[in-house]
């Protein structure tokens, strides 16, 4: 079994936030990047150790984005992936793009099983994985905590509304990923040695008429400061959410 | 003509479909347009009417009783394209996250996913979003003829407008070939709010010391009809269960309140709950970075506090 997990490269997570052209651009000056944590953690790990579990098939991951991302692909072939492909595009294409894309290329390449994180920290948008799916005509189960494999079938729990749903499909399918699937695998010494000689695959981007895009970002509403209270005032707390805020 | 998306659990319209419901009429008014609701399970039309919106596509066939992204999706499709349908609404919950991506590829129709606000009409058609885990707003346009919105949670307000429903029983082309995943079984958290839905929350973490002290916590929830939830710290220990885990890796919530007791407010944690409207404060360490982002707060032990906070709630109105 052949798995294609597509990886993002977001702002770390306690990067500062800033926009430039009059807050029309994010400003990635200082800013470092990550591996986006759920595509790293759960979707990547989870379909290494189904691989390793099967002895056979392969683990590839794709990005879609600025030529200077084979750095962050590196880092997902130092942690098992056996070999990359990067589809250059601008690092702000929309999903609607990335997801045409990563189908053509799943399609093309006959990966049956196309894995992603729930959603990326920079634009949450949760919409990647679902798009793929549509593109692919294929099966998309979304938010998947667990996830075991029984020759071309698959046994997933999703998460709804006030607990988990346990559901069966087969491929193809495209899945995203959340905690409880799998834990982070730090990359070895030997696995960033072995990533350096990895195929990366490097390809053009196609794109298309514009779907949506970012007129313009707003800081959040700027947040009075906290109204501290005693431990011998919770009685006043409590008529302050109740008569000033009131939530209660 | 808006059409919007909506849920039934057992009959009863979920809280996101209510919100949805308000946003497409608004939106309609807006614009001088007409809405209807779409809805693929037997759902109350008097509900439907309650919130404003005049007509109801009901779909009754079995088939839908359990959810598949790609057969609900076209079932979807096809009700909102043979019915004119312009601007498609649907709740940014579990199935809606997993369904509008997909209208949005098969209607060719631009994607806001997780819009916080009403589109703006006058200059194009502008619709707000929270991006970088709520430190950002980001204002998207939609390009495209047809145009998609899911609603996050606890944006809008549900709001009644009373009028009549019309029921039209739509048909669609799905068969059981259309469906791609197969049902096993649910595991339900009983008796609980469900987390995503709830206005109200209470949470707690390390700070308590241990998971035998989230009595007062539970009650505290118990008397103001609040879901319960906690820090990853707590959470990967075991001390809760995972589903109630808020923050970056974990579930994030828009509550109406959001009380946090013992828990520092790391960077992580504030990206699950940092839109939340009113944010409350328990904790020991002054310098905690949870106090930046709260509204209200008390420097102080759980285990003073809480005891107090419980008996001042019962005193108020419960």
């Amino acid at each position: 079994m052949n798995f294609l997990v597509c990886v993002s490269k977001v702002p770390d997570t306690t990067a500062k936030i800033a926009f430039k052209d009059n807050n029309t651009k994010f400003s990635s000056d200082g800013v470092t990047y990550i591996l986006n944590p759920t595509d790293e953690w759960y979707a990547l790990v989870r379909a290494l150790e189904l691989k390793e579990a099967a002895g056979a098939g392969k683990v590839t991951v794709i990005n879609v984005g600025s030529s200077e991302n084979d750095q962050y692909l590196r880092k997902a072939l130092a942690i098992g992936a056996d070999d990359a492909v990067l589809i250059e595009s601008a690092d702000d294409l929309e999903p609607f793009y990335v997801a045409k894309e990563i189908a053509n290329y799943a399609k093309a390449n006959g990966y049956d099983i196309v894995i992603t994180g729930k959603e990326t920290i920079d634009y949450n948008s949760f919409s990647v994985g679902g798009m793929i799916a549509e593109f692919m005509d294929a099966a998309f189960v979304s938010q998947v905590s667990k996830w075991d494999m029984n020759g071309t079938t698959a046994t997933l729990n999703r998460e709804i509304e006030g607990g988990e749903e346990v559901i069966e499909v087969n491929v193809p399918f495209v899945i995203s990923a959340q905690k409880g699937m799998a834990e982070q695998r730090l990359p070895n010494m030997k696995g960033i040695m072995m990533a350096k000689s990895k195929p990366l695959t490097k390809l053009a981007a196609v794109g298309g008429d514009t779907f949506v895009s970012i007129n313009k970002f707003d800081e959040p509403k700027p947040k009075s400061a906290v109204k501290l209270f005693s431990v011998d005032e919770v009685e006043a707390l409590v008529k302050a959410l109740h008569d000033e805020a009131k939530v209660i | 003509m808006i059409i919007v998306y909506i849920e039934a659990v057992n009959g009863q319209l979920k809280k996101s479909s209510l919100e949805v419901l308000t946003y497409g009429k608004k939106m309609a008014d807006k614009m001088s347009s007409s809405v209807a609701a779409i809805c693929l399970t037997s759902c109350d039309a008097n509900a439907v009417g309650e919130y404003g919106v005049g007509k109801l596509f009901q779909v009754n066939d079995d088939k839908f009783n359990h959810f598949d992204s790609k057969a609900f999706a076209k079932a979807i499709g096809e009700i909102f394209n043979a019915n004119g349908g312009q601007i498609l609404v649907l709740p940014f919950n579990q199935n809606g996250k997993a369904l509008a991506p997909r209208l949005s590829v098969r209607l060719q129709a631009g994607l806001v996913n997780g819009a916080n606000a009403l589109a703006e009409t006058s200059d194009g058609f502008v619709i707000s979003k929270n991006v970088f885990s709520g430190k950002a707003v980001a204002n998207y346009k939609i390009h495209t003829e047809k145009k998609i919105i899911s609603l996050a949670s606890n944006s809008i307000p549900a709001v009644k407008n009373p009028t009549s429903c019309e029921v039209v029983t739509a048909a669609t082309s799905i068969t059981a070939a259309d469906f791609s995943t197969k049902y096993i079984k649910s595991e339900l958290v009983s008796g609980d709010i469900p987390l995503s839905e709830a206005d109200l929350v209470v949470s707690a973490g390390r700070g308590l010391k241990g998971p035998e002290n989230w009595g007062m916590i539970e009650e505290c929830a118990k008397i103001l009809g609040a879901a319960t939830a906690c820090s990853r710290a707590v959470a990967d220990v075991h001390w809760r269960p995972h589903h109630e885990h808020v923050g970056q890796t974990g579930l994030a919530i828009s509550p109406n309140l959001y009380i946090a007791v013992g828990i520092s407010g790391a960077i992580q944690h504030l990206a699950g709950v940092s839109s939340s409207k009113t944010i409350v404060v328990i904790n020991t360490d002054p310098e905690a970075p949870f106090f930046k982002a709260a509204d209200y707060g008390i420097v102080g032990d759980a285990f003073e506090v809480m005891p107090k906070f419980n008996e001042a709630l019962r005193k108020l109105k419960f």
